[in-house]
């Protein structure tokens, strides 16, 4: 039997470098989501905690660090990248592999938040968005998840199959702020 | 005229330009304005309606006359205004609304016809004959009257969209702004500065003010470089916000240098979606022109204006000035062009008790009757106490007072209140939430006062956010004093222009209040004036003020028109930014898309989907060719089909099976772990929402498929079950279509090609039709199906979508090794027709489960959702039209979809219509075409001929009305 080739979501279109401005893929390792059923998402955070190490995130929020991350996901739902998930997990929510659903890309640099001020129309002043917080928004017309990792790094997810419109719309709003260097805004 | 030493321009850059294909120099920091001003040209335009020669008028985005049209080709953007065109290298602009030429315009001839002319010229003149006005009359006048024009080509210039985000939006940046921006930021606001002008000033870029002891440029520029170096202040120049919406969102068009527009990959703007929590209005004022005979020769300019290029563009509009004004800024003016060296011919003052400690040849209480010159100013004609003055000059300033610029406040429907102290509409309160107005704006008319006014206000709007209020004094400056006398218009004549851009006199609106056209709303429309570019910015007080007095009535209860988004002309380029080509929507690829493409399948888009619609071979020309293979292949041997885009939704917890008996119209709390049912999902409203298979994976898991149309729909619709029809049920719901690459394998060799690749091979007994189950592909834990949609012994495998390229190579090519292959949509499609399954152009919203034969399905042990409504009497009448195969028996063998159903002898008319065609296909399997339809009693009506009658592609068949399965009907090939 011919073993199979791994493809990863964003294979052949990153990564991208405009000025300081870089566009990565993250293969994030698993994926999984995370439902907790009715009245378990203390019980799940109990065993999310002992099992890995991370909470349960509140609204808006992530948990944990590069090896083992929670991600809020919307309604009742987050993501756990990462890990392979626990067995004790299952007994508190519905575990769903979405290793593969998701093209992950990281946008670094000084005016990463310009680029996606051109992507997504969230507030993400450092007042208002900090390291940590997540939001699921619109990105270029794509239902996607947008997080900040770091002071200028942040994570952007869409569906796999929109990975090469992700790359292609980032491009262009990369080169745009690029071109603008030196303007007064 | 050149100035020496005056003005904030660049010397040491020159600039060179071209004007109607003419070189021109300027300097950096020139407008086109200023520098055709300064290179003494003063005719730049003709008007809208007569064709009268005209000039630059303001020095701001108000201005009405000089429109112009910049670049060449498909990048021409017309109707810009001179003022606010930044001259740069290689700039080619041209004037408008001429024909042949600017100097030598043979449609100037309108002016000579004029009196006939008038307001509701064309409403009392192109009656009749009704059929002439869109096909003569408009298409004669359009081009007649009017702007510049577009180039006809598709727009290349790119534009960008983006979105910002404050406490507090300061709009305007002179005086007032600044100080605004400079209180609600040291209090600790966010701020964004946003300023339509190249630089921050405002005013104080145009007038010899000290400000703080400071000359004023100087001032604008200590407090810029504070406001740069502050981190939560964001400066936009060049930004001019149109438009106020709800939740405190503005629109914001940005036009970038022109040095940096000019870049690879620059946007040539950007369309701003800024939010901010509170706003400061500080938009200033803009100065009204009086109305009196022939003030609308080039050489008529505002006196701000003139003081504007004087100060700020060392350019002189002429040799030879005459200042006439209705209040102190006249005098203002006269000091200006004095103190820089232009002649100054006499300075008319309105006032009757003014004084004057200029030295000027000085017209207290006289006023500007005339104007004379061809084209362009020559003389000023007076009237003064003692009788009519003419007075040689090329240049008039005139000054009727000012009007603050309310506009933004009014966008959401408040209408300004007349001041009488100040003459002036002034915003009203709480016009728009959150916001807050200041400076000029509000009507403060002196410097000192709009510095005091902004601090006030940018401190207030840091405040209501809870920020501490700072600690700051406004600066000193000019407390120099308004003092307005009121004074509209000056008799006289000849024709005294209200507004320019439109060609509006005093005569149009006097003649509207004649004709009864006596609201202020009825005048602007009878006779267009404040209307197009120009949103009121120019004539609107006046126009009212002329109104109100032939109607007899004040200002006050005239009242005035209220102003629209946007403040200035946004390109739709900009506000469509990001729409263009593949911009419009995003892409979906499935992971087989490149092994699809290098296979030369030309791809269609199905949703947002791209999917190969056939697999053409060398000697194949035409897509039928390569279809009817296809088909074939897969009747015949094995074919290999990409099947992710169908939605998958995993649905798990211990009420999964109640809520999947409670969506779909059949039972699945029955179905056996291993095993995969065809369900039907109905709408609330009793109609077909959608089809598709669901898989007991474990005792509370499933999946399910949807269609690749309804996927969204689909999960959308599940949502809201489980969050509001049954929220106290456990069950979770999330979608997997991007997790899982899927891929139909089927034809009779379906199970010895997946044999040859399964870690453990199936056989029939252990995986019959309708099994599922786990299976391993060379250590890859995979899904299998055994479901059809071809009516072939069929598979679809699910592998984690990092393995659906390699999948799909290996699948290809063991079917190909097997004399099979890869097949697309056109075949899928053949496919299921042949054997009556239905797709999306059957259950396309109108149908019920009675009309496609599957009442059967509707559960009579449970109740789900749609089950009321469908079960109507109405819903379940044999009358309804229902779905039937369809078999062309005549002469005619052509069936298209989309074609109506017609008793064999009827007349093909609504009144007789029967039905309609939803899918037709040739089947290679049957030798012939055959079609799926929905037809009044049509499964009663078997065997019966009916008419097959497409009105719009001209097609008639006669068609047997048929089973609906036509190949394999007892189903034997799927369980073979």
């Amino acid at each position: 039997m011919a073993d199979f080739k791994v493809q990863t979501a964003c294979a052949g279109l990153l990564p991208v470098t405009v000025g300081d401005l870089r566009l990565t893929e993250v293969v994030p390792g698993r994926v999984t989501s995370l439902a907790p059923y009715l009245g378990s998402a203390g019980a799940l955070s109990a065993a999310m905690q002992a099992a890995h190490g991370v909470a349960w995130p509140e609204a808006g929020r992530m948990t944990g660090q590069a090896a083992a991350r929670a991600l809020w996901f919307g309604r009742e739902m987050a993501l756990l990248i990462g890990p392979d998930p626990d067995e004790s997990l299952s007994a508190h929510a519905a575990l769903t592999d979405q290793s593969d659903a998701w093209a992950v890309v990281q946008l670094e640099g000084r005016q990463a938040v310009e680029v996606l001020a051109r992507l997504c129309p969230l507030d993400l002043r450092d007042t208002v968005f900090a390291p940590g917080h997540t939001a699921r928004t619109d990105v270029a017309h794509m239902a996607g998840s947008v997080s900040r990792v770091g002071p200028q790094t942040w994570q952007i997810m869409v569906f796999r199959s929109m990975a090469a419109t992700l790359v292609h719309e980032a491009e262009i709003a990369m080169a745009r702020v690029a071109a603008r260097q030196n303007s007064p805004t | 005229m050149r100035l020496e030493g005056k003005g904030l321009i660049d010397r040491a850059r020159p600039v060179s330009f071209h004007f109607d294909g003419r070189r021109y120099e300027g300097f950096a920091g020139d407008t086109l304005a200023s520098a055709l001003l300064a290179n003494g040209v003063r005719m730049v335009a003709r008007s809208f309606k007569y064709h009268r020669p005209r000039g630059v008028m303001t020095a701001g985005s108000e201005e009405p006359n000089a429109l112009v049209t910049v670049g060449r080709g498909a990048a021409q953007e017309p109707n810009l205004r001179a003022t606010t065109v930044e001259v740069h290298e290689g700039l080619w602009a041209q004037s408008q609304n001429r024909w042949p030429t600017l100097g030598l315009d043979l449609l100037a001839v309108n002016d000579v016809f004029a009196p006939f002319l008038g307001a509701g010229f064309y409403y009392k003149t192109f009656m009749w004959p009704r059929a002439f006005w869109e096909r003569v009359y408009e298409p004669l006048i359009r081009r007649a009257a009017g702007l510049g024009a577009l180039s006809g080509d598709a727009c290349e210039d790119s534009y960008e969209r983006a979105h910002a985000h404050c406490d507090v939006l300061v709009i305007g940046a002179g005086p007032a702004g600044l100080m605004a921006a400079r209180a609600a930021a040291e209090a600790g606001a966010d701020v964004i500065l946003a300023e339509e002008d190249t630089r921050l000033g405002g005013r104080l870029l145009a007038e010899t003010e000290e400000v703080d002891g400071l000359a004023g440029v100087d001032w604008v520029d200590e407090i810029a470089a504070e406001l740069a170096a502050m981190p939560n202040v964001r400066i936009m120049t060049r930004t001019a916000v149109t438009g106020v919406y709800d939740g405190g969102t503005y629109g914001a068009l940005e036009r970038l240098a022109p040095d940096i527009a000019a870049r690879g990959h620059a946007p040539k703007g950007c369309f701003w979606r800024i939010v901010a929590r509170r706003t400061v209005l500080a938009a200033g004022a803009l100065e009204r022109a009086i109305a009196f005979p022939n003030n609308d020769r080039p050489g008529v300019m505002m006196a701000g204006a003139v003081r504007a290029y004087v100060n700020r563009w060392g350019a002189a509009p002429g040799q030879s000035t005459v200042v006439f004004g209705n209040n102190d800024s006249a005098h203002r003016t006269v000091a200006d062009l004095q103190a820089a060296g232009v002649h100054v011919a006499a300075l008319v003052d309105a006032r009757p008790y003014a004084r004057c400690d200029l030295d000027v040849p000085f017209y207290p209480g006289a006023q500007v009757c005339g104007t004379g010159g061809r084209r362009g100013l020559e003389a000023v004609t007076l009237a003064t106490t003692k009788g009519e003055d003419r007075i040689a000059a090329d240049c008039l300033a005139v000054s009727g007072g000012w009007n603050p610029t309310v506009h933004l406040a009014c966008h959401m429907g408040a209408r300004p209140t007349w001041d009488a102290a100040r003459q002036a509409f002034l915003p009203p309160a709480d016009a728009v939430p959150g916001m807050r107005v200041a400076g000029a704006a509000a009507g403060a008319f002196s410097t000192l006062a709009c510095l005091e006014s902004g601090l006030n206000e940018g401190a207030a709007a840091a405040v209501d956010l809870g920020f501490r209020a700072p600690d700051m004094a406004a600066p000193s400056a000019g407390k120099a004093t308004y003092d307005i006398f009121p004074l509209w218009q000056v008799p006289g004549r000849g024709r005294a222009w209200l507004d320019f851009q439109n060609d509006v006199t005093v005569k149009d609106v006097v003649q509207a209040a004649t004709e009864n056209f006596r609201s202020v709303e009825h005048m602007k429309r009878y006779t267009t004036q404040g209307m197009a570019p120009d949103q009121g910015k120019n004539s609107n007080v006046a126009a009212l003020a002329v109104l109100a007095e032939a109607s007899g009535q004040g200002i006050a209860e005239t009242g005035t028109t209220t102003f629209r988004p946007p403040y200035v002309p946004v390109p739709i380029a900009a506000m469509g930014a990001g729409g263009k080509g593949k911009g419009f929507a995003p892409e979906r690829r499935t992971t087989s898309h490149a092994e699809s493409i290098a296979r030369g399948a030309p791809m269609i888009e199905a949703g947002l989907w791209y999917r190969p619609s056939y697999f053409p071979q060398k000697a194949e020309t035409h897509w039928r060719q390569s279809c009817d293979r296809e088909v074939a292949m897969v009747r015949g041997s094995v074919g290999i089909c990409d099947v992710s885009t169908l939605g998958k939704i995993d649905v798990q917890g211990p009420d999964a099976a109640r809520f999947l008996d409670f969506v779909y119209t059949n039972m699945f709390s029955t179905l056996k772990v291993g095993r995969v049912r065809y369900g039907l999902m109905l709408r609330e409203d009793g109609h077909v929402m959608d089809d598709g298979t669901c898989a007991r994976l474990g005792e509370s898991h499933f999946i399910l498929t949807t269609t690749t149309a309804a996927a969204g729909q689909v999960m959308r619709h599940l949502e809201f079950v489980a969050q509001v029809l049954r929220p106290e049920w456990d069950v979770r719901i999330v979608s997997v279509t991007e997790q899982w690459a899927q891929f139909a394998v089927a034809g009779p060799q379906a199970r010895m090609l997946l044999n040859g690749m399964l870690d453990a091979p199936i056989d029939d007994a252990g995986f019959p039709y309708m099994a599922c189950g786990a299976v391993g592909l060379g250590g890859v834990a995979a899904r299998l199906f055994r479901i059809s949609f071809s009516g072939e012994h069929a598979y679809e495998i699910a592998v984690p979508a990092r393995y659906g390229a390699a999948l799909f190579g290996a699948l290809v090519k063991r079917a190909e090794d097997m004399g099979g292959g890869a097949y697309g949509l056109e075949a899928l499609n053949v496919l299921r027709i042949e054997k009556g399954f239905i797709t999306h152009a059957e259950i396309h919203g109108r149908v019920t489960a009675y009309d496609i034969g599957m009442q059967g399905m509707m559960s009579a042990k449970k109740d789900f959702v749609g089950k009321a409504a469908a079960t109507r009497p109405g819903l379940m009448d044999p009358e309804r039209e229902r779905m039937v195969g369809l078999k062309p028996v005549g002469a005619v063998k052509e069936l298209l979809a989309g074609a109506h159903i017609f008793d064999e002898h009827a007349e093909a008319v609504s009144d007789n219509d029967q039905g309609y065609v939803t899918s037709a296909c040739y089947s290679p399997t049957l030798g012939h075409v055959i079609g799926i339809g929905f037809l009044r009693r049509g499964p009663e009506r078997m065997g019966e001929r009916v008419r097959v009658v497409d009105h719009l592609r001209k097609s008639e068949t006669v068609c047997e009305v048929t089973p609906l399965v036509a190949f394999d009907p007892e189903g034997g090939r799927l369980r073979g």
